[in-house]
C-alpha cells in the first residue's frame, strides 16, 4: 500500500522574475477566426470552450477572420482608433505631469487600452459602467472632455470632486461613469444591484462592470456572481486579467488551474475568454453579451486577456519583481498596433493619415494640460476652499461638522494660512 | 545595537520569529517575492522559504479567516494587510470569529493571529490609503490592538503580538516608517538614525503589552497619544513651551491605565489626541477613562484633539491632520482653564 506522502502547500510562481527571459510559449492560443459563435441566448453549458479558450478576430497578417468578425462601421473603427491613441497618449502626459511633482498619484492603462475603449464603443453611451481605476478609456471612449479629467488629477478648483479623491478616482454620472472606490472589488456587486433596478423598472439599460484579476478573489466577486445568476441580471461581467496584481502573478489570485471566465459557467451562465488586444474580438463579445442582456437572457462573464505593460501606478516599480521586457515577449502584441495594421491592411487607414492623427492628439492633449496646469495643480495650487472638505457627509451637514468647520478655518487664520 | 528606521526594525521582528519559531507564518498580499509594497517583508522569502512568507490572494476577509483556521491548529499567522482602509472585508472575521473564538469553545480553540496594517496619514493617499481605523478594534472584546510610535518599540511589541495567544492587530503609522515626523510636513524629512529610539537589538526581545512609556516627563499637563501622534505632542509642546507629560500608550488594549491615572493625578490636566476621526474615536474611551479615575484631580475638562469628522480629504491632507499648531492650541487652552 502507498503511503501517505507528507502534504506541503502548492505556492503559485510567477513564471518570470527580473533575470529571466520571458517565455510565453506554454500559453495556447488558438488562432484568430476559430472559436465558435454561439447565440446569445445560449446556455451556460455552451460556452464552456469559449471560457477556456481566446476569442481572436485579427490574425497575424492584420485580416479580420472567423465568425466572431464584428464587421465594424469604417467611422466606429476609427473612432475606436483615436480613443486608444488619446487614452495613451494622456497617460503619458499626466505620468509625466506626477513625476514634475503636479499631481501626487497617476495611473496608467498602457496595453489594455482595447479593454475600455472598444467596450464604451459596444455599449449604449447611457448604458452604466462600474469600472476600475484602469478603464478611463471608458470615458475618453465617451467623449468626455480630458480636461475635466486632468482637473481632478491636478485636485485644481475645477476639479468637480472637490480635491477630496485620489487622482484618476473619477466619477461622471452624466458619462455613465460609477464612482471610483480605492476597495477594490466593491463596484461589481453594485453593478448588479444597478441592472437590477433597470429590469425592475422595465428599463433597457444595462450594467457593466469590471475588476482585476488579483482583485476577483475579493468576495464581492463571488457575490456579484450569485446575485447576476439567481436573478439574471442585466450585466456584463468583466475581468481584466492582465496578468500582474502588482507584483502577485495571476496564479495568485486562482488563474493557475483555470480559466477565470470558466467560473461562469459554475454560476450557470455563460463565460468568454477574449484576446483584450485585439479591439475586434473585445468588440464582438461585449456585443453579444450586451445584446444577451439587453433581451433579458441574463449575465456574461468576460475575460480579457492582457498584459499591463507598465507600472501598477506612479508608486511602483515592477523591476524589481519581473523582468523588465516581459512585455516585449506578451504574444499577443499591443492593441493600438495590431488595430492599426488592420485598418491599414484593409485599406482603411494608413501609415501617413496615422502619424497626423497622432500629432493631432498631442497637441490636443497639451492644449488641454496647459489650459488645466493654468487652472491648478497640486503643488502649487490654487484649490477648493479646504472648508468644502465638510460637504457631502450628510446631505443635511450636522451642527457638530459646522462647528468643526468654524474651528478649521479659525486655526487656518491662526496659521497664517487664511485672512483672518 | 543596530541603527534601523521601522521598516527594518518590523522586518527583523519578522526574521527573529520566523527563525525560532516553526508555527510562524507570514502572508499578506505581494509580501512575498516581493517583500511588501512598504518593504516590511523583504528577504523574508528568499531566507525561510515560500513555504512561510507568500503571496495572498487579494481577499482580506480570506486571509484572516485562513490566518484564524491555521491559528486554531496551531499556528502564528502574521497577515500583513496592505493599508488599514482595506482591513474592512475581515471584519467579520475579526469580530465574529477571532475575538470570540477562545469565549465560544470554552477555551478549547483560541485564534493567536497578528494582522499587521499600516494606518494613518500623510502620504498625499486619500481617503483609502489614509484612515486610523483603531477604534473599531478597541471596540471590540478579544481583540487587542497596538500601535508603536518607533523602531525600538516595534520590534519588541510585534514580537510580543506575535507570541501572545490571542488575536492581535498591529497598525503600523506609515507616515513614521522611515523617520519620525512631529507634524510639519513643510520641513525637511527626518530618519530614524539620529534618534534613540532607532537603535534596535539585532536579536529578540519583547516590548510586554500593556505598557505605556513616558516619552517626556513633565508636570504641567499630560497628553495621552500614540502612533504618529506622540510626535506632534512631543513638537506641541516643545512649541508652546508648557511641562507637558507626553504619555505613548502603545497598546490601546490592554491598556495602561496605571501610568494614565498617575500622570493626571499629578498634572491634573488631560489632552487627549489621535489622528482617527473624533465622533466615537478611542480618545472618547480615554476621555471617559480619566473623567471616572482622576474627576477630584482634574483642574480642567479633558480635551480632546482628533481628526475631524469626515473621510481624509486628499488635497487637504494637512487642513485635516491634527498637526502640532492645533495641538498646541488645546495645550494653551487648557493651561489657561
Ligand atoms: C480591498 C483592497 N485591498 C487591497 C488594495 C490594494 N491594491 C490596490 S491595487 C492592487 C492590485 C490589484 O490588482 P488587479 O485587481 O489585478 O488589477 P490591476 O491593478 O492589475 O489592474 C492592490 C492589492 C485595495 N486597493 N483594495
Amino acid at each position: 500500500m502507498k503511503r501517505d506522502s507528507s502534504l506541503h502547500l502548492h505556492i503559485p510562481h510567477a513564471r518570470f522574475r527580473p533575470g529571466d527571459t520571458a517565455d510565453f510559449s506554454y500559453l495556447s492560443l488558438p488562432r484568430a477566426g476559430q472559436s465558435p459563435c454561439p447565440p446569445s441566448d445560449a446556455q451556460a453549458s455552451a460556452t464552456r470552450d469559449l471560457a477556456d479558450g481566446l476569442v481572436r478576430v485579427i490574425g497575424d497578417d492584420g485580416g479580420a477572420v472567423g465568425p466572431w468578425d464584428p464587421k465594424l462601421d469604417p467611422g466606429l473603427a476609427l473612432k475606436g482608433l483615436r480613443a486608444m491613441l488619446l487614452t495613451r497618449i494622456f497617460d503619458d502626459r499626466m505620468f509625466k505631469a506626477q513625476r514634475q511633482g503636479k499631481t501626487p498619484f497617476y495611473l496608467k492603462c498602457t496595453g489594455e487600452e482595447a479593454v475600455a475603449v472598444a467596450q464604451a464603443l459596444a455599449l449604449r453611451p447611457d448604458d452604466m459602467c462600474f469600472p476600475t481605476y484602469r478603464q478611463q478609456g471608458l470615458l475618453i471612449a465617451r467623449d468626455w472632455p480630458i480636461l475635466d479629467m486632468m482637473c481632478q488629477i491636478y485636485l485644481n478648483p475645477k476639479d468637480r470632486l472637490k480635491g477630496r479623491q485620489l487622482p484618476v478616482l473619477y466619477s461622471a454620472r452624466q458619462a455613465g461613469f460609477f464612482s471610483l472606490a480605492g476597495n477594490l472589488g466593491t463596484q461589481f456587486p453594485q453593478a448588479v444591484g444597478w441592472a437590477m433596478a433597470s429590469a425592475y423598472k422595465r428599463d433597457t439599460k444595462i450594467a457593466a462592470a469590471w475588476i482585476g484579476e488579483g482583485a476577483s478573489a475579493e468576495g464581492d466577486f463571488h457575490q456579484a456572481m450569485v446575485f447576476a445568476a439567481v436573478y439574471r441580471a442585466p450585466v456584463i461581467l468583466n475581468l481584466v486579467n492582465n496578468q500582474w496584481a502588482i507584483s502577485s502573478s495571476q496564479g495568485v489570485a486562482g488563474g493557475e488551474e483555470a480559466s477565470f471566465a470558466s467560473r461562469a459557467v459554475g454560476f450557470g451562465f455563460p463565460g468568454i475568454r477574449v484576446d483584450g488586444n485585439d479591439f475586434l474580438a473585445v468588440y464582438a463579445v461585449t456585443r453579444w453579451a450586451a445584446e444577451r442582456a439587453r433581451n433579458n437572457h441574463g449575465p456574461t462573464l468576460i475575460e480579457l486577456f492582457t498584459y499591463r505593460a507598465g507600472a501598477h501606478s506612479t508608486s511602483d516599480d515592477p523591476g524589481r519583481y519581473r523582468p523588465g521586457d516581459e512585455y516585449q515577449h506578451w504574444p499577443l502584441g499591443d492593441p493600438i498596433e495590431r488595430f492599426k495594421a488592420h485598418l491599414i491592411r484593409i485599406g482603411a487607414w494608413d501609415e501617413a493619415r496615422h502619424q497626423a492623427l497622432v500629432a493631432e492628439i498631442e497637441t490636443q492633449v497639451d492644449a488641454a494640460n496647459r489650459e488645466a496646469q493654468g487652472l491648478g495643480v497640486h503643488s502649487n495650487g490654487p484649490h477648493h476652499d479646504p472648508a468644502t472638505m465638510f460637504e457631502d457627509i450628510y446631505k443635511e451637514m450636522p451642527q457638530h461638522l459646522k462647528e468643526q468647520r468654524a474651528e478649521m478655518q479659525r486655526l487656518r487664520v491662526l496659521a497664517g494660512r487664511a485672512p483672518s | 545595537m543596530t541603527s534601523m528606521n521601522m521598516v527594518q526594525a518590523l522586518n527583523s521582528a519578522l526574521d527573529v520569529m520566523l527563525e525560532r519559531d516553526a508555527n510562524v507564518l507570514v502572508f499578506g498580499e505581494d509580501v512575498g517575492f516581493f517583500g511588501g509594497v512598504f518593504r516590511v517583508t523583504e528577504g523574508l522569502q528568499q531566507r525561510h522559504g515560500e513555504q512561510r512568507v507568500f503571496d495572498a490572494p487579494i481577499a482580506e476577509g480570506g486571509q484572516i479567516a485562513v490566518a484564524i483556521g491555521m491559528g486554531a491548529y496551531g499556528l502564528r499567522p502574521v497577515v500583513e494587510c496592505q493599508f488599514a482602509d482595506y482591513i474592512y472585508p475581515a471584519f467579520d472575521q475579526l469580530v465574529s470569529a477571532a475575538a470570540r473564538l477562545r469565549y465560544r469553545s470554552a477555551g478549547e480553540f483560541n485564534a493567536p493571529l497578528t494582522v499587521r496594517s499600516p494606518y494613518g496619514g500623510g502620504i498625499f493617499g486619500g481617503q483609502t490609503h489614509s484612515q486610523s481605523p483603531e477604534g473599531l478594534f478597541t471596540h471590540v472584546c478579544g481583540l487587542k490592538t497596538i500601535i508603536p510610535s518607533n523602531p525600538y518599540d516595534a520590534k519588541g511589541l510585534l514580537i510580543s503580538a506575535i507570541e501572545d495567544d490571542d488575536p492581535v492587530l498591529f497598525f503600523e503609522p506609515k507616515r513614521l516608517y522611515t523617520g519620525p515626523f512631529g507634524g510639519h510636513h513643510d520641513r525637511p524629512l527626518e530618519t530614524w538614525a539620529k534618534h534613540p529610539a532607532g537603535e534596535v537589538p539585532a536579536g529578540y526581545y519583547t516590548v510586554p503589552l500593556g505598557q505605556a512609556s513616558i516619552t517626556r516627563s513633565g508636570g504641567d499637563l499630560t497628553i495621552l497619544a500614540y502612533g504618529t501622534m506622540v510626535h506632534v505632542a512631543l513638537t506641541a509642546a516643545a512649541e508652546t513651551g508648557v511641562d507637558a507629560e507626553v504619555i505613548d500608550l502603545r497598546t490601546l488594549w490592554p491598556l495602561d491605565t496605571d501610568a494614565i491615572i498617575a500622570s493626571v493625578g499629578k498634572t491634573g490636566r488631560c489632552l487627549i489626541i489621535h489622528e482617527a476621526t473624533r465622533t466615537g474615536g478611542y480618545g472618547a474611551e480615554l476621555s471617559a477613562l480619566v473623567q471616572e479615575r482622576c474627576f477630584y484631580h482634574l483642574e480642567a475638562p479633558i480635551e480632546r484633539v482628533a481628526g475631524w469628522d469626515t473621510p481624509y480629504p486628499c488635497e487637504f491632507e494637512w487642513d485635516y491632520f491634527p498637526g502640532p499648531l492645533r495641538v498646541g492650541d488645546a495645550i494653551r487652552r487648557l493651561m489657561a482653564a
